[in-house]
């Protein structure tokens, strides 16, 4: 087996790798980024409306109205010396992207535009604030594309198409990874002094999705399996709008600019959950309040869908409605939404410019994952004991800046801030640091795992396996939750979970470019992230941010302002039993209201 | 509806050392799937051998470039309706296949590091430390060719470049357009001259193949013609009016 030599090794190349690679080659680091895809295609890429940032190159705007916002948004549960880190790093974040010639779209006076999205505010909720710097309606894609081409230009190491299958400890530290290189289908051993997890997010567990298919949940299955610890992993944010059927995101941006959701009878509906800032209300309140209509029968022609519009006479109307000067025409529309109108002529043959859009909630966004703290070092336990050597970023992490719900926008700025946060902890961290070397076989268990898949023989077909997941996720553990379902749900998870250790089979016995390998693998880690998830879900008796529980209707602080820490017992890396383990030992980081009693928690209206 | 599909296989390590056409049937099509998700099907239901790349299903990510009856397209952003009932799909022309539709892309890479495609800007930063002041028609300039994914549909669609491998072909020039107009960008002079090199700009004839190919619509030929112009010129200031770019979005 071949092995690598880094100071850093980098697992994911979308934004959080892609900035902890930049940062930590800039700070002198030998860095290698390992990526199941070409960089360019992580899904930072899909990221369309905005990053946010108080530059208030519109009208007033602060950090702290930044962190309100993301405090309240995430229902009390995030950890507040991360938020405070997020708002005031925000603005610096963007403008050097600005520097690494990132290209936004400018105000008049020259200035990185912005837009309204939902949930961010000015002076603590008191209205709409135009906070999320743009580029067209793909400013994810610009990120990525801006990222990487600074990464070559500082000569970061690519390993492009190698998939990290396993973590490497040695006596307690994190050592590096194995990949499998998925042209040859040989296995390699990444050995460094510091390893960071930038892996995306598990969306693929659900049957509707935004993500990408690669979203498999790798990087949270590994380290689960190695024994570490998962954050938060109930709180699983659906996107109010998705294409319907697809799952595809249509952006916030388009409410921000003035769009709005309708119900069968032209009502915008969200006036009467969220009167203040209705359709701009955070994605949780309006998934749920999508889900509250389609149960009432107001779905559009009685189906399960509403509508999403953003024809320029309905925009201007309610505009007008509301005492604002402001209006759009169909230019404003094609410039700035250029991608939304593409994604809706293509896939549902809609031009939005005509007619409105159909949408439907989709998974889109994990707020838990791999703990860490505001370094991006992983945490064990509840104390927050680092794990020397290992990092996480992005959203595989849970710093817990988003708390039980992320407001847009709100990703990117994770991944900028944190990203960074974790390039420069680990270049100063790997002048210092011994390179342990990995332990001996270090490929041996999972290079076993991977042979049991290669050659299994069974009836049951990886793809039949996930869509039969996908849907029970969908119907037990999606917007709404209740005790029933969810153990209902879990334990059928669990039933094709035994199905896929004992009964798999797959077709291609190959080594080159093993996609159906590959995509079974893949299906592992997403049953165990579904168990995971339901677990931590069925055990949190409340309601919070994106965790709504039918049968513990009220958000209940008195006994749930943690958050929860799962992790497997099992001393095998693929077990017949997860032998979990979870506990709500963790205390939620409250410095910011300590210093300031807005912050504390209160009911949360929009 | 119901699908007939020719899919173009190659496999040396399982035998086949010559690349086959193979038929696959799928019934209860939905019009509106895309053929990723057809291809899907295939694989999931009747070939799990069958390889290709994939990854955001949506028109951004740019694996899945291939060629789908006749013509180069993003197998995510093509439905079942817009192409079928007989589909047709090989992988992309003018790359080594490795398997199937998967073709070694490295050469495509190298191609779009020849002309140093990143921002570079090494004067002082503004003084209040914000960000670089530009006009949005200045932005404009750019707009079209920063929507480039690499997916390569529009290169493996260009006559000049299956004949010489070595042109750095249209998506490396594309991307070399979105820094040379730039209006912040200093670092013209390198990307010129490596666009000015024999197998740079001058070996596009202007076959207009890459335009259409394009899965985001930039209007490639158009990149490619005021890339010339730059080179001739050994700049690019007043090559473009960006009254008319304001226009075009």
């Amino acid at each position: 087996m071949q092995t690598h030599q880094f100071d850093a090794l980098i697992v994911g190349a979308g934004g959080a790798g892609l900035m902890a690679a930049l940062y930590a080659s800039q700070g002198g680091a030998k860095v290698a980024v390992v990526s199941k895809l070409y960089p360019t295609r992580s899904h930072t890429g899909a990221a369309l409306g905005g990053i946010g940032a108080a530059l208030g190159n519109h009208e007033e705007d602060r950090p702290e109205w930044h962190m309100y916002d993301t405090v309240k948004g995430g229902d009390y549960l995030a950890d507040q010396d991360a938020v405070r880190v997020l708002g005031e790093e925000a603005v610096d974040a963007v403008i050097e992207l600005e520097h690494m010639g990132l290209p936004f779209d400018r105000t008049s006076e020259g200035r990185i535009s912005q837009r309204r999205f939902g949930g961010h505010t000015s002076n603590f909720g008191e209205k709409a604030v135009r906070r999320a710097c743009h580029s067209a309606d793909r400013t994810g894609h610009m990120i990525l594309q801006t990222l990487y081409q600074q990464c070559l230009r500082n000569e970061v190491r690519f390993f492009d198409e190698y998939q990290v299958v396993d973590l490497l400890l040695n006596q307690g530290v994190a050592c590096g990874a194995v990949a499998i290189k998925l042209g040859s289908g040989e296995f390699h051993c990444f050995n460094a002094k510091a390893t960071l997890f930038a892996t995306g997010g598990w969306g693929r567990v659900w049957q509707v999705t935004s993500n990408a298919h690669s979203l498999t949940g790798d990087g949270a299955a590994i380290v689960l399996r190695r024994g570490l610890p998962l954050e938060d992993m109930e709180f699983y944010q659906f996107h109010p709008t998705g294409l319907y059927g697809l799952g595809v995101l249509l952006t916030e941006g388009i409410r921000g600019e003035g769009g709005v959701l309708l119900n069968r009878h032209g009502e915008r509906f969200m006036e009467r959950y969220a009167p203040t800032i209705k359709d701009l209300a955070s994605r949780d309140v309006v998934s749920r309040s999508m889900y509250l209509e389609l149960r009432d029968g107001k779905g559009i022609r009685g189906s399960d869908y509403l509508h999403l519009d953003i024809r320029p006479e309905t925009v201007n109307r309610y505009l007008a409605e509301a005492g604002e000067t402001r209006r759009i025409d169909e230019d404003f529309i094609a410039r700035n939404l250029a991608e939304t109108l593409e994604v809706c002529r293509t896939y549902a043959g809609v031009d939005p410019l005509q007619e409105p859009m159909p949408v439907q909630p989709t998974a889109h966004y994990a707020m838990g994952g791999i703990p860490t703290n505001v370094n991006a070092e992983v945490i064990v336990d509840a104390a927050g004991k680092v794990m020397q050597g290992l990092y996480a970023a992005g959203e595989v992490a849970c710093v817990s800046c988003h708390g039980a719900n992320r407001l847009g926008t709100n990703s990117l700025v994770d991944l900028v801030v944190f990203g960074r946060r974790g390039g420069k902890r680990i270049a100063n961290f790997v002048r210092e640091a011994p390179l342990i070397p990995p332990p001996m076989d270090a490929a041996e268990e999972v290079r076993a795992e991977f042979e049991r898949i290669r050659n299994s023989e069974g009836s049951s077909r990886p793809g039949e396996l996930r869509a039969q997941m996908q849907s029970l996720m969908m119907t037990h553990v999606g917007v709404f939750r209740s005790a029933d379902g969810m153990r209902q749900g879990r334990d059928a998870v669990l039933e094709l979970r035994q199905r896929f250790l004992q009964d798999l089979g797959i077709d291609d016995r190959g080594q080159v470019f093993n996609t159906d390998l590959m995509e079974a693998w893949e299906l592992g880690c997403l049953l165990d992230t579904a168990v995971v998830t339901a677990e931590c879900a069925l055990a949190r008796e409340e309601s919070r941010g994106a965790h709504s529980r039918e049968d513990f209707r009220e958000r209940d602080d008195a006994n749930w302002m943690v958050h929860s820490l799962i992790s497997s017992q099992a001393s095998g890396l693929v077990t017949e039993q997860l032998e979990l383990a979870l506990n709500h030992d963790k205390s939620v980081d409250r410095s910011l209201e300590a210093e300031d009693e807005r912050f504390a928690p209160k009911e949360r209206v929009y | 509806m119901d699908i007939s599909f020719r899919i173009r296989r190659y496999n040396p390590e399982a035998g086949r050392t010559k690349p086959y056409w193979q038929e696959f049937e799928l019934n209860d099509v939905e019009p509106s799937h895309r053929v990723l998700e057809l291809l899907h099907r295939v694989k999931w239901e009747q070939d799990g051998t069958l390889a290709f790349r994939r990854s955001c299903s949506s028109g951004i990510c740019g694996s899945d470039a291939m060629r789908i009856n006749g013509r180069n397209a993003l197998a995510c952003k093509l439905l079942a309706r817009d192409v079928g009932p007989k589909i047709q799909v090989e992988p992309i022309l003018g790359l080594r296949v490795i398997k199937d539709l998967i073709v070694d892309m490295e050469p495509f890479l190298a191609h779009y590091r020849q002309v140093l495609p990143w921002f570079v800007n090494d004067g002082p930063l503004p003084a209040d430390g914000r960000e670089r002041l530009q006009a949005q028609e200045d932005k404009d300039l750019i707009t079209d060719s920063t929507n480039c994914i690499l997916c390569a549909a529009c290169t493996t669609s260009c006559p000049s470049f299956w004949a010489n491998g070595e042109y750095v072909g249209p998506a490396a020039i594309v991307q070399a357009h979105r820094f040379l107009f730039d209006t912040r960008d200093t670092g013209d002079d390198a990307r010129l001259d490596a666009l000015g090199a024999p197998d740079g700009v001058w070996r596009c004839r202007t076959i207009f193949n890459c335009t259409p190919a394009c899965p985001r619509g930039i209007e490639v030929t158009r990149a490619i013609g005021e890339v010339k112009l730059a080179v001739r010129k050994g700049a690019t200031a007043g090559i473009i009016d960006p009254a008319t770019i304001k226009q075009q979005h």
